[in-house]
């Protein structure tokens, strides 16, 4: 027992690691006043050595703690591309002009920052209701509180008041959810649930109305239509760093989690082709609930999107249509959808911050997120702007970018999955979604700037961090070999 | 057949030397203007002269169209494979160029008119480094279009000339600009998505047995698409005359007859046409229209022979529509340029009747018509273009009497005209004439009711020319320069290929003859 233990932490390094961080950063704080970076810096260790234990986890494949947590290629997977969109979230805090008002306190805010990198890392790996509910507290309870950072802002202070009371009533609901799933099947750790559904169970009505709750916990998190009315406030609201990573971290974290959940929890690996892929479940047509939600995500949030001038709640919107592509990988529930899934989060992580970091630049030395005033700015900063143009040529999913890439794969493993209809509607919002992507790129490129506007100009780091983001982007809409492979060697989860 | 120079197959020399030449423009400085300028020159030079080796080793006998092994120049190399997973199969896609009789004069024409274009853009200064970035790129995707085999490779060329089209309409166009702009980009896109759903579908149902390992390879090659022993059983698009089939048809149709346009799709062009500078415009009617046709030619036709067969009709009839519809509008326009633009339209009707004819004849009309319409509208926006530079207006009205003004510049003007008009003995006249010949043999009232089209034809032109380069010309008008000696360089090469393809349309029709009667037995007989 003793050495089971052990062994399991031996296993847990990364989030280990993190939450090391996180008591360092805590005790920095108290003793390092002058310099502002230095939380940063560790914060920024922390993550690095979080990342090389989790690389060292690669080609494992175990549970530990009790078969509370499981180490396994797709846990792998999330918890690099975590680490990966942290280690960019840091580099933007460091250049935030919103954050430097609030030097004093910045020690918290990284501590927060890696209490939510340890709820996300959690996230993904847990096999274990408990602990799944757990690792969502952690990320929730910390993101609450970083929305509000910037507390002298009122607008942040509204939204992170938002945030709580949705993120409450969600939360409440997917535990009671919970509590009613393991009545009824008597267990905790998802592998012996799914062995109860398989054997059949009872209260089928319970059972329904149990995963339904779940459902709503879990489309709050990802931010899906219909339990995305706080997103766009937040977002709003948040600084830009943490809205940058409420979009891409949580939304990667609880899709990692949701993925885990479904695929072990609901399908019944000996008769997978057979019955298909949601067997287990009767009662609710799963899939075609998934479907509607999603295609209502795609449709509300890119439709919504338009009429947006506001570049943090129009990016919320588009976030919000991408949260509908991305299920749709799930709504088939086979591995080509999920593998898909994966192929699109990664490529989104790197597109969607890039999107935010020129946002959080242009606030930085413009003053302002409003698209209209964005006119002429890629005459006053054009490698910002042309960035930032690539960024959502390739949201929108034009070649030669990687979100062409991302949508081939999500359309593709729909279509050959049969989900006609909901291809369809991915595709008329695509197209959708350009006008408004394509708005940002006019307001910058096909106005002139007033005479005495002055060049914006970015320091040599701020640069580098854009070509950090900038290159996989291009890259990975021409060369994706390596990443389909590694997503697709990450499909091998414990259980499924 | 392969050419190669430094190792590297000629064809990708051909499609990359612009995009050399981009990224030698973007580190030259601002200021540099001439340098920039000699960039773009040189590049697409180095195209024209590429074009012309291959025109002169090209094997006329090779058949292509669905045979890999009678391509010409093939290049292929694997892009991305991914190994067998049990749930997916072997994924491929390759990087696969080849030409085959559909597509050599395509080439030709695109080196030609970018290479035009160049010169045109001469005068053209504002922003010039970004200019000629933007149009080098677009001259990539132009010519990488006619020369991809895969289709996945296909789809990214076509789509990547969206953003530096949209760019260069919006940024150096008229006042209008990003209303024509935007509308461009959104028609354009709306059928790209349709094509990478229906390249999507065609992917999961077409599967080929590779012969060095047995395993079936899921794939992106457009040849392998067109056998239908390649489908697999149970895919979405397999079968003959299945409802799927032809919905598919019908979505590559509305992509290609956007970018045509056939009416109803054509409402994008004019407003693009009007506010996009001169070398632009030449551009669009030049070439971008032909990839529509193109498109229809490689992909619809070989890859859906039973879609084909089925909607011929309707085919025949929208190409009827947009010759009367198109030549009508014309000859309703003020504004010159939307003149031509509805003629464009006009005249690329013409191409998809004759092609819809399904027969050895239309389908080289057809063809041959789309290389005579690139060179012609290519001459008549040059044209404008002229006109636009001296005196900054459009309108028919507002000119009179140019010929005594500018005598060398109306002759070749007059020339183009006349040959859009089909004027025996200029090119436009045989092409028109193969197309309908084709036509009638298949649709007798159909061919009947469209060549009415060329009397409007004629009418608007020769109203055109009463209206612009006779009668009196107006006060404001009485010091205007003849050509200078750049936009006779850039007229003189179409002009002279206008009259010798009228005279003597043979080595034209003799790089194409093979190919073609070759994709109409393959239509025709259902995909063997």
């Amino acid at each position: 027992m003793v050495e089971h233990t052990l062994h399991s932490i031996g296993q847990y390094l990364p989030e280990i690691v993190i939450l090391a961080t996180l008591c360092v950063i805590i005790v920095a704080d108290l003793f390092i006043k002058s310099e502002r970076h230095t939380t940063g810096w560790i914060m920024l260790a922390g993550l690095l050595l979080a990342g090389y234990f989790t690389i060292l986890q690669s080609g494992r494949s175990e549970s530990v703690f009790y078969d509370m947590v499981a180490v396994d290629p797709f846990a792998v997977f999330f918890k690099s591309v975590l680490i990966l969109a942290g280690l960019f979230v840091v580099f933007f805090s460091m250049k935030s002009l919103e954050l430097e008002n609030y030097k004093s306190r910045i020690g918290e805010y990284y501590m927060l920052l890696a209490g939510m990198m340890l709820g996300m890392l959690m996230m993904v790996g847990s096999t274990n209701l408990l602990l799944m509910f757990l690792a969502l507290e952690i990320t929730s309870i910390s993101s609450y509180v970083l929305v509000g950072f910037t507390k002298k802002s009122l607008r942040s202070s509204e939204s992170s008041m938002k945030y709580i009371i949705y993120g409450a009533v969600s939360s409440g609901v997917m535990l009671y959810g919970i509590s009613l799933l393991v009545g009824v099947t008597s267990a905790t750790d998802i592998y012996a649930i799914n062995k109860a559904l398989v054997a059949g169970v009872d209260q089928t009505l319970i059972l329904n109305i149990a995963v339904l709750m779940i459902i709503v916990g879990l489309g709050f998190k990802i931010a899906i239509v219909p339990f995305h009315f706080w997103a766009p406030d937040v977002y709003e609201g948040a600084p830009i760093t943490i809205a940058a990573l409420l979009a891409v971290a949580s939304k990667i974290a609880a899709f990692g989690m949701m993925i885990r959940f479904f695929s072990v929890t609901f399908i019944d690996s000996a008769g997978f082709s057979a019955a298909g892929v949601w067997s287990a479940i009767d009662g609710i047509h799963w899939d075609i609930l998934l479907g509607g939600m999603a295609a209502l995500a795609m449709i509300v949030g890119n439709l919504t999107a338009l009429r947006q001038d506001n570049i943090k709640r129009m990016l919320a919107y588009s976030s919000i249509a991408h949260a509908g592509y991305i299920l749709m990988g799930l709504v088939i529930l086979t591995s080509e959808g999920l593998t898909a899934i994966l192929i699109y989060l990664f490529i989104y992580l790197f597109m969607n911050l890039g999107a935010f970091y020129v946002a959080m630049l242009f606030m930085n030395k413009a003053g302002t997120e409003s698209i209209e005033e964005y006119k002429g700015l890629g005459f006053r900063a054009p490698l910002a702007g042309v960035a930032l143009t690539i960024f959502l040529v390739s949201l929108t999913g034009l070649p030669p970018t990687g979100g062409l890439v991302a949508k081939l794969y999500i359309f593709g493993a729909a279509i050959s999955a049969g989900w006609i209809w909901l291809v369809v509607i991915a595709g008329i919002t695509t197209v959708i979604s350009l006008f408004y992507y394509i708005r940002v790129v006019r307001n910058m490129f096909f106005f002139k700037p007033e005479d005495d506007a002055p060049e914006l100009t970015f320091d040599l780091t701020s640069k580098l961090i854009l070509f950090a983001l900038l290159i996989p982007t291009l890259l990975l809409g021409i060369y994706f070999a390596p990443l389909l492979e590694f997503a697709k060697s990450s499909m091998s989860m414990i259980g499924f | 057949m392969e050419l190669q120079f430094f190792g590297i197959g000629i064809l990708t020399w051909i499609v990359f030397i612009p995009i050399a030449g981009m990224i030698i423009v973007l580190l030259l400085p601002d200021k540099n203007r001439n340098a920039i300028r000699w960039t773009a020159v040189i590049a697409t030079g180095i195209q024209v002269i590429l074009a012309g080796v291959i025109f002169a080793v090209f094997d006329r006998t090779k058949l292509g169209i669905n045979d890999a092994e009678s391509f010409q120049f093939i290049e292929k190399f694997s892009w991305i494979t991914v190994e067998a997973v049990p749930w997916v199969g072997r994924i491929e896609i390759s990087y696969f160029l080849g030409i085959d009789g559909l597509s050599v004069l395509m080439i030709i024409l695109t080196s030609l008119i970018s290479f035009i274009g160049v010169i045109s853009s001469w005068s053209i200064d504002k922003m010039v480094k970004g200019y000629y970035a933007l149009y080098l790129l677009l001259v990539t995707g132009m010519m990488g279009v006619f020369v991809a085999l895969d289709f996945f490779l296909f789809f990214i060329f076509w789509e990547i000339m969206l953003l530096p089209m949209y760019f260069l309409i919006g940024l150096w166009g008229g006042p209008r600009r990003e209303y024509a702009a935007i509308k461009f980009f959104l028609y354009t896109f709306v059928g790209g998505i349709l094509m990478l759903l229906t390249m999507l579908a065609l992917y999961f149902s077409v599967a080929y047995t590779d012969p060095a390992t047995g395993q079936s390879v899921h794939t992106f090659n457009i040849l392998h698409m067109m056998n239908p022993a390649n489908y697999v059983d149970g895919g979405l698009l397999s079968g003959v005359d299945t409802t799927w089939r032809y919905v598919a048809w019908m979505a590559l149709f509305i992509n290609f007859a956007i970018k045509i346009p056939l009416f109803p799709f054509h409402t994008w062009l004019p407003d693009a046409h009007v506010e996009a500078p001169t070398p632009i415009s030449v551009i669009l009617a030049g070439v971008l229209l032909k990839l529509g046709t193109y498109g229809l030619l490689r992909i619809n036709f070989p890859i859906f022979p039973d879609g084909t067969i089925y909607f011929m009709y309707f085919m025949a009839i929208l190409g009827m529509i947009s010759i009367i519809y198109g030549a009508f509008c014309a000859m309703a326009q003020d504004d010159f340029k939307k003149l031509i633009a509805y003629s464009s339209i006009s005249h690329m009707g013409i191409v998809v009747l004759g092609i819809a004819a399904l027969n050895t004849q239309g389908m080289v009309g057809g063809v041959l018509q789309m290389f005579n319409h690139g060179i012609i509208t290519a001459v008549l926006f040059l044209a404008v273009g002229v006109l636009y530079d001296r005196t900054h207006k459009r309108g028919l009205n507002d000119f009179g009497g140019i010929a005594n003004q500018m005598p060398k510049y109306t002759g070749l003007a007059m020339i183009g005209m006349f040959a859009a008009l089909g004027l025996p003995g200029l090119n436009g006249f045989v092409s028109e004439l193969f197309s309908f010949l084709g036509a009638f043999e298949a649709y007798k009232w159909i061919t009947i009711i469209s060549v009415t089209g060329i009397i409007i034809t004629a009418g608007y032109i020769l109203w055109t020319i009463q209206r612009v380069f006779l009668g009196k010309t107006p006060e404001k008008l009485n010091n205007l320069t003849d050509l200078t000696p750049r936009e006779l360089l850039m007229f003189i090469p179409l002009i002279v290929l206008i009259i010798f393809l009228g005279i003597y349309p043979s080595p034209a029709i003799e790089l194409m003859n093979s190919s073609l009667s070759y994709l109409v037995e393959v239509v025709t007989n259902g995909g063997f």
